[in-house]
């Protein structure tokens, strides 16, 4: 693999003369076509960083290697996706009963070891078929479909978190804090939903303003200490992450937000006028927070594609310095820009205690946080990408659950197959090397000539 | 930009254009903002720990039993220390400003007096409002070195890996598999050395991974290292929860590396426990700090890696090989960081749990920029970070009128406020989290 890469890299960035076709598949136009819609007509490479926090000089310029892993993007996409579930699936039967049993006898019959491997396998991602998309077994209709439901339940705070982060991908900024502006964003949400009481309607609003206002001012918060000190974001996110964490937990220890009479750390319920209404009844969990999530999802799109802020934001992720040159308030820019994520990561916190939890505990935001992160990533900080990406996770998390119930598969096992998609989405010649799709050299000439071009710096 | 920063070291070069994007574009010769800062310390110090503090005596032993010679505890009272102490600081505020009338930045010296006494008078408060305003000041600083052992191995790898040009915020990743690692092969060699060995591996693979895919596929590190740490935490926990739990006695059950004593040296009151009471991860972690210092900056290796680190165009014309330098600095940084996760299962608790390295990781990142990439500087830091989680322990057992969750926010509330330039900007090695291509 390390002997062979330079060759690939050299074969595809560095000589534009080789023969793989450049012409997309339909297949490939389509997807180019929604790219354009989302990148204002292919004004903005919507990477998943922008440019300058990705890389200094890429081999070949973006002409070659970002159009190309562009252009691919959606084949390496799938792929990536197949294999993260292919070494998932390896880990899983690595360690199943049946595998290691047969493993014994491997030579004198190895067809029962590969079942085995492969039942081992299977097995579990059925299972998480099952609990995250449809359920056979289910009694009625509305039974077998519940197991969606739960995974759009999930997908909601994750979709909407992730769209915080993606924002900030794309003006330049890593926003690890979407844990920290969850929970800021929940304590306010919980406390306007429990303490107060307003009519029907008026309450629930305010919970949400509350919640997106507590998110923003946590995230904006970091872009105010980023702009005027210049401290990194990163381990300013971090850090806020744990001085919420340790505040929420402090609250829950104060009268004024522990429930009465209760020694957990847990708050009272949220009144029934502050919490979000079920969308098809109450047999499933799903609330209104998803069609705000939808909502969310056009707002950014529009903000980022159709807006001169979003363009500003575009801009300064794109080259802090041109945009700074080019009269664009860098240090607003920024600010507004973690503001508006804040708020974004806020309408998760606010999903998950006026919607799914409807009270307030330590563990308000679980990991959806840190999850938002690999959501965003995988969506390619795109609206729509990281949309997808979330209702994604959001089914490995809905299934996990009813895969560890089924098959003692643990949970963990779905944080091996996210991170792997990510790690793989963003090396894409990785996965083509892997599935044999560079382009094979004719000659062992042409081979030693590339390899030459690879030192000596690959781009023609 | 050159104008305030202070780079790491003196005499590093600054090459232009090379501003890493953290940095606002405004430059000014000295800032308001260390006199001001330091000034509203100082008057909170004077408000809290002075003229609000109660009038009770708080006492810090300052010997074990096991020292030499027993020296008498240091008792005092907390309203006038506090008082004492708070106008001291006031003192070096208006010090600073001083010097900024006259266009002069503060000394290092100062802010670092002004750290260290206002963590004195914080001391002397919170122990002086205790229940039982007792503590012992040997047991705290002691315990602050134990917490701090993967901290300070944690942060040298950051410090590896910075400087030699790749951003690792997989620290966490590596704490967390050295720990694993560790623990399933001691358990199932009965040999706690092995097991050390089997962490360093363990770290330098998920090192390698990092290296890989920034160096080779040129995909943000950033992004490499938050994934690394979601896929290590998944495969431990995966493996945790299939293979540890499944047969504890086998698999999680490492024997621990034991508290070496040296003789005599190790009575010597407060040093001793410090320096000769420790396990041998413990004093790995001297000999790490000492190591990494010199060849980085006095060993020709060094100045290759930090040429790397700030101006990888030039070392590569100067013949060196800027990449392969890269890749084996970063697989050497994720061995010391696997030693540092050792730490958790070999020495302080005798078996592997979820997540056991709780954030670490993160927290070594900060000390290495607190630290200002230096590996003596990150130690420091990483000793402060270890000094506020034990006091948060300690102070929450003697019963103080503080909540302990605000005590365990400090560390995290100090490296806001470190990186937000109380102790002046920092700036990291130039050319850290870009990838190097030839050409």
């Amino acid at each position: 693999m390390s002997e062979n890469h330079p060759k690939h890299a050299a074969g595809e960035h560095g000589r534009p003369d080789h023969k793989d076709p450049h012409h997309p598949s339909p297949a490939e136009e389509e997807t180019a076509a929604v790219v354009s819609v989302d990148t204002a007509g292919g004004a903005m490479e919507p990477s998943a960083v922008p440019a300058t926090a990705q890389s200094g000089q890429l081999p070949g310029g973006p002409d070659t290697l970002l159009r190309r892993i562009f252009t691919g993007s959606g084949m390496v996409s799938v792929l990536a996706v197949l294999l993260a579930l292919i070494i998932g699936g390896l880990l899983i039967a690595s360690t199943d009963k049946q595998v290691a049993t047969t493993a014994t006898y491997f030579f004198a019959r190895p067809t029962d070891f590969l079942s085995a491997v492969w039942t081992a396998a299977t097995r579990s991602y059925i299972a998480l078929f099952q609990g995250s998309v449809f359920n056979p077994r289910g009694n009625s209709v509305a039974a077998q479909f519940a197991p969606f439901m739960e995974t759009l339940t999930i997908a909601t705070p994750l979709i909407t978190a992730g769209l915080g982060v993606a924002l900030a991908f794309r003006a330049g900024l890593f926003n690890i804090g979407a844990q920290g502006q969850i929970i800021v964003a929940g304590i306010l949400a919980a406390w306007v939903g429990f303490a107060l009481n307003l009519p029907l309607g008026l309450h629930l609003l305010l919970v949400l303003v509350a919640g997106i206002i507590g998110g923003a001012l946590w995230g904006g918060l970091v872009g105010v200490l980023k702009a005027r000190t210049g401290a990194h974001e990163v381990i300013l996110t971090i850090m806020f992450n744990y001085i919420a964490l340790y505040f929420l937990r402090y609250l829950l220890n104060t009268p004024a937000f522990q429930r009465p009479g209760e020694s957990n750390p847990i708050s009272p319920i949220l009144d029934a006028t502050a919490v979000y209404p079920q969308i098809f009844g109450s047999q499933y969990r799903l609330h209104l927070g998803f069609i705000l999530a939808i909502g969310a999802t056009v707002l950014v799109w529009w903000l980022l594609n159709r807006s001169t802020l979003g363009f500003e934001f575009r801009a300064v992720g794109a080259n802090p310095k041109a945009a700074q040159t080019a009269g664009i308030n860098v240090s607003r820019s920024t600010i507004l820009v973690m503001a508006i994520a804040g708020g974004l990561a806020g309408m998760s916190g606010v999903a998950q205690v006026a919607g799914t939890e409807k009270v307030l505990t330590d563990g308000v935001a679980a990991t959806y946080g840190f999850d938002a992160i690999t959501v965003a990533l995988l969506g390619r900080s795109t609206p729509w990408g990281t949309f997808a990406a979330g209702l994604l996770f959001g089914a490995f998390r809905a299934g996990a659950v009813q895969m560890q119930i089924q098959t003692g598969t643990p949970i963990d096992i779905v944080l091996v197959v996210q991170s792997l998609i990510v790690l793989f989405i963003a090396a894409p010649p990785l996965v083509r090397a892997v599935f044999g799709l560079n382009p094979r050299r004719k000659k062992p000439a042409r081979a030693a000539k590339s390899r030459q071009a690879a030192t000596t710096g690959g781009a023609a | 930009m050159s104008t305030t920063v202070s780079s790491p070291r003196p005499g590093t070069p600054q090459p232009a254009g090379t501003d890493n994007g953290t940095a606002t574009m405004s430059a000014k010769p000295v800032g308001w903002k260390t006199p001001v800062l330091l000034t509203a310390f100082g008057l909170i110090a004077l408000v809290f720990f002075g003229l609000l503090a109660p009038n009770q005596t708080a006492s810090f032993g300052i010997s074990t039993s096991e020292d030499f010679f027993q020296l008498p505890a240091l008792a005092v009272n907390a309203f006038a220390g506090g008082l004492v102490l708070s106008i001291l600081l006031l003192g070096l505020a208006g010090y600073a400003v001083y010097l900024k009338t006259k266009g002069r930045p503060a000394p290092g010296w100062l802010t670092i007096t002004f750290i260290v006494l206002f963590v004195a008078a914080f001391l002397i408060w919170v122990v002086g409002g205790a229940r039982t305003p007792t503590i012992s000041l040997a047991g705290l600083i002691a315990g602050s070195v134990t917490l701090a052992v993967p901290l300070v191995f944690g942060s040298l790898s950051g410090v590896l890996c910075e400087r030699v040009g790749v951003v690792n915020i997989a620290i966490e990743g590596q704490l967390l598999g050295g720990a694993f690692t560790a623990a399933i092969v001691a358990s199932m060699t009965q040999n706690p050395f092995i097991g050390l060995l089997a962490a360093a591996v363990a770290g330098a693979v998920v090192s390698m991974v990092l290296a890989l895919f920034s160096i080779k596929y040129l995909v943000n590190q950033i992004i490499v290292g938050v994934v690394l740490n979601v896929l290590v935490s998944g495969v431990t926990g995966f493996l945790f929860s299939t293979v540890m739990q499944a047969n504890k006695a086998q698999f999680n059950s490492p024997p621990g590396l034991d508290i070496i004593e040296i003789p005599v040296l190790s009575s010597i009151p407060v040093i001793g426990p410090i320096l000769f009471r420790q396990s041998l991860v413990g004093y790995l972690m001297y000999i790490a700090v000492l190591v990494v210092w010199v060849g980085l900056f006095k060993t020709r290796w060094g100045l290759r890696v930090r040429a790397v680190g700030e101006h990888p165009q030039a070392a590569d014309t100067m013949g060196i090989n800027v990449n392969a330098t890269r890749f084996w600095n970063v697989t050497l940084g994720g061995a010391v960081a696997g030693i540092g996760g050792s730490f958790f299962t070999l020495v302080a608790i005798d078996s592997f749990t979820k997540e056991i390295s709780g954030g670490r990781g993160f927290i070594a990142l900060a000390a290495l920029i607190f630290g200002r990439w230096n590996p003596i500087g990150a130690f420091f830091a990483a000793l402060l970070f270890g000094f506020a989680d034990n006091l948060q322990s300690i102070v929450t057992i003697i019963g103080t009128p503080v909540p302990s969750q605000f005590m365990a926010m400090l560390p995290y509330l100090v490296t806001v406020l470190a990186v937000a330039g109380l102790v002046g900007r920092s700036r990291g090695p130039a050319a850290s989290g870009i990838p190097y291509v030839k050409g």
